[in-house]
């Protein structure tokens, strides 16, 4: 992407932000969360979690690193009861 | 994929936006049942195979708890329940546990487990929860002799069973 | 500029502007769960054979903290092949003890983490911090991390050597709950390194007629900084009976001219609600590090020259399968549940310009290398 096409586009986003302020948030709070914390009951399962046997994940993510030349972005977090 | 670099006080700023914007989205507080106002009526199948309606507990204080199978918290809340239950149901206060499993068999099996004596309630298409607007899992409403709510309490960290019994005993000298 | 530099400041600000507004809700999310595992890994491959144990243990105390604890052991015996084409097997050990703390303010949960590692020839430490915010009903949860490390390498044989590195990473990643069956992440991390950066036991082979084989070993020269962008896309989907989908790509990309990327399938399907079936695939292919040849036609060929197979061009696919039995135990008993698990993968890595020197065909023209190796996870967890 061109710098200044890029700038513009950056430009135009903060404008919006800040003249829009007042409506844009209020338009943002009417937007209910669509799962209602009694509806998670399959989020919560432990097969829908990300990080269900933490040790064994950790040490699969070792075999990879130590072989291959990619590394990082290799986690999750979320999801879950929603609990508290 | 290249991306010129925004200078650190845009980004800054950008991002305190975000999180402002975000975080006022997330405290919804519309449609709410308001404290100090008569607490909805509902009536549910119990566990014991009959109907419950909350309107027939007028007189005596009704603690309303949401709960669910697959919650850590509320499984944790469950015995403080019974312990405030049996010390206080021969002054007319009484526990009704909603459960708001998808699969009511689920709770069942749980409560086969447990010794819990207060009334537990099924909510498995959660119209109850919707009623009462339930934003965090594990809630407790707790409604006086009247039929007013007078307390929503939102989640559970042990000690909090602590508070129910204060409120508990406002609400009894009334 | 490039993408990195955006990850770093929005990290980095980020980590600071969350920190803002920790007060505002009034309910929270929870610790992670109190759990104990014991696990024994192996892996196996490549004429080396990597086993040993892994303890977890996880406490919280009172509402607000939860400390954990893990134990890591490597014994390391065998000879690679690239120990094989330069010299003979070893046996070498690294053990690996991590302590952290996770803290719980409302809906933000702070994790701080220290890990050291430890061999006989390398020494690491790091120092790990992340945040994590839930927002929108608990829908959204935006996670900055920062990671620092120092390694102190030394050689074998050599009392002299000594070098250092330092690395960084910071790392942003949002969650979203789409659905009541459907979840979705978007993971990007930058890692930095600086100092020694090479193994100091791999060499590069260059032509030399003076020798028998018709090449010889000198030790690799890497420039003395690395900086990474990797951008991830993960997703859990829970299908109509007890069940799920997940999947994940990556895109990576590097200072070195590494370019990678994988993607990752796999189902979970149970049976009742004890047994737990794990089925996955993953298919990695990376392009080669622009200082990486298989053979040079001299020692002092280049200013930065390798030979260490991660740099090379290959692709590698891994394929495996996990079991978990599960037991609960009644609500009375101390312990909450148990599980008894295995897991094993066969992955294969196939080099597109690494050659096996041991084959002794032509120099230049020696067979193309590749391996398969099985790894094996076997461990018991508690909750209580």
């Amino acid at each position: 992407m061109k710098s200044y096409s890029y700038r513009l586009l950056i430009i135009a986003f903060l404008t919006l932000i800040c003249s829009g302020c007042a409506n844009t948030l209020t338009a943002l709070s009417d937007i209910e969360p669509w799962v209602k914390p009694y509806e998670r009951s399959c989020l919560a399962d432990p097969i829908m979690s990300m990080n269900r046997n933490p040790i064994a994940a950790a040490y699969t993510k070792h075999v990879f690193e130590a072989r291959e030349g990619a590394r990082g972005a290799d986690g999750g977090a979320g999801g879950g009861c929603g609990c508290n | 994929m290249k991306l010129k670099s925004l200078n650190r006080t845009s980004s800054f700023a950008l991002i305190v936006i975000f999180l402002f914007g975000v975080t006022l989205a997330t405290s919804t507080e519309a449609d709410e049942p308001q404290v100090n106002m008569p607490a909805p009526d509902f009536t549910l199948k119990s566990r014991d195979g009959n109907n419950l309606r909350l309107a027939e507990e007028v007189g005596n204080i009704v603690i309303v708890n949401f709960w669910a199978s697959w919650c850590g918290p509320c499984r944790e809340e469950l015995p403080a329940f019974e312990a405030l239950y049996q010390d206080y149901v021969d002054l007319g206060v009484t526990v009704l546990a909603v459960n708001v499993d998808d699969d009511s068999a689920k709770a069942q099996s749980m409560l086969a487990d447990m010794d819990i004596s207060f009334p537990v309630l099924y909510d498995p298409n959660g119209d109850v929860s919707e009623l009462y607007d339930v934003s965090a899992m594990p809630t407790t409403v707790m409604i006086d002799r009247n039929g007013d709510t007078r307390l929503i309490h939102k989640g559970y960290k042990s000690g909090d069973e602590k508070q129910y019994e204060k409120a508990i005993k406002l609400l009894l000298r009334e | 500029m490039v993408a990195q530099e955006v990850v770093v400041v929005v990290t980095k600000y980020a980590l600071l502007a969350t920190l803002l507004f920790v007060s505002v809700t009034t309910t929270g999310a929870v610790l992670p769960e109190d759990r104990s595992d014991a696990m024994y890994h192996s892996y196996s491959g490549d004429g080396v054979t990597i086993d040993g144990p892994s303890i977890l243990l996880r406490k919280k105390v009172g509402n607000t903290v939860s400390f954990s604890a893990n134990y890591y052991v490597d014994t390391i015996s065998g000879a690679s092949i690239d120990v094989r084409a330069q010299a003979s097997e070893y046996q070498e050990e690294r053990t690996e003890a991590t302590l952290g703390a996770d803290f719980l303010h409302n809906k933000t949960l702070v994790n701080v983490s220290f890990t050291n590692s430890s061999e006989n020839d390398f020494e690491a430490n790091s120092y790990h911090l992340g945040i994590s915010q839930d927002f929108f009903g608990d829908l959204t949860t935006l996670s900055m991390s920062y990671s620092r490390g120092e390694d102190e390498v030394r050689r074998r044989g050599d009392l002299n050597f000594l070098e250092e590195a330092q690395r960084q990473k910071f790392g942003v990643g949002l969650t979203q709950v789409i659905s009541k069956n459907w979840i979705m992440g978007f993971n990007a991390e930058n890692v930095s390194d600086q100092g020694y950066l090479n193994n100091p036991y791999r060499a590069i082979r260059y032509l030399d007629d003076d020798s028998a084989r018709g090449f010889a070993f000198t030790t690799e020269i890497y420039p003395n900084t690395r900086v990474s962008n990797a951008f991830s896309i993960n997703t859990n989907y829970y299908l109509p009976y007890r069940a799920s989908i997940y999947g994940d790509v990556r895109y990576y990309s590097d200072t070195w001219g590494i370019e990678a990327s994988n993607i990752k399938l796999g189902y979970i399907h149970t049976f009742g609600d004890a047994w737990i079936i794990d089925a996955h695939v993953r298919f990695y292919q990376q392009e080669q590090a622009n200082f990486y040849q298989d053979l040079f036609t001299r020692a002092d060929e280049f200013t930065y020259m390798a030979r260490d197979k991660e740099l090379s061009t290959y692709s590698g696919m891994s394929g495996g399968i996990g079991i978990t039995y599960q037991w609960a135990f009644s609500q009375s008993f101390f312990l909450e549940k148990s599980t008894f698990n295995i897991e094993y993968d066969y992955m294969q890595f196939d080099y597109d310009n690494f050659r096996d020197v041991t084959t002794g065909e032509a120099v230049g023209e020696e067979a193309l290398f590749g391996f398969s190796a099985s790894v094996i996870r076997a461990y018991v967890s508690i909750w209580y």
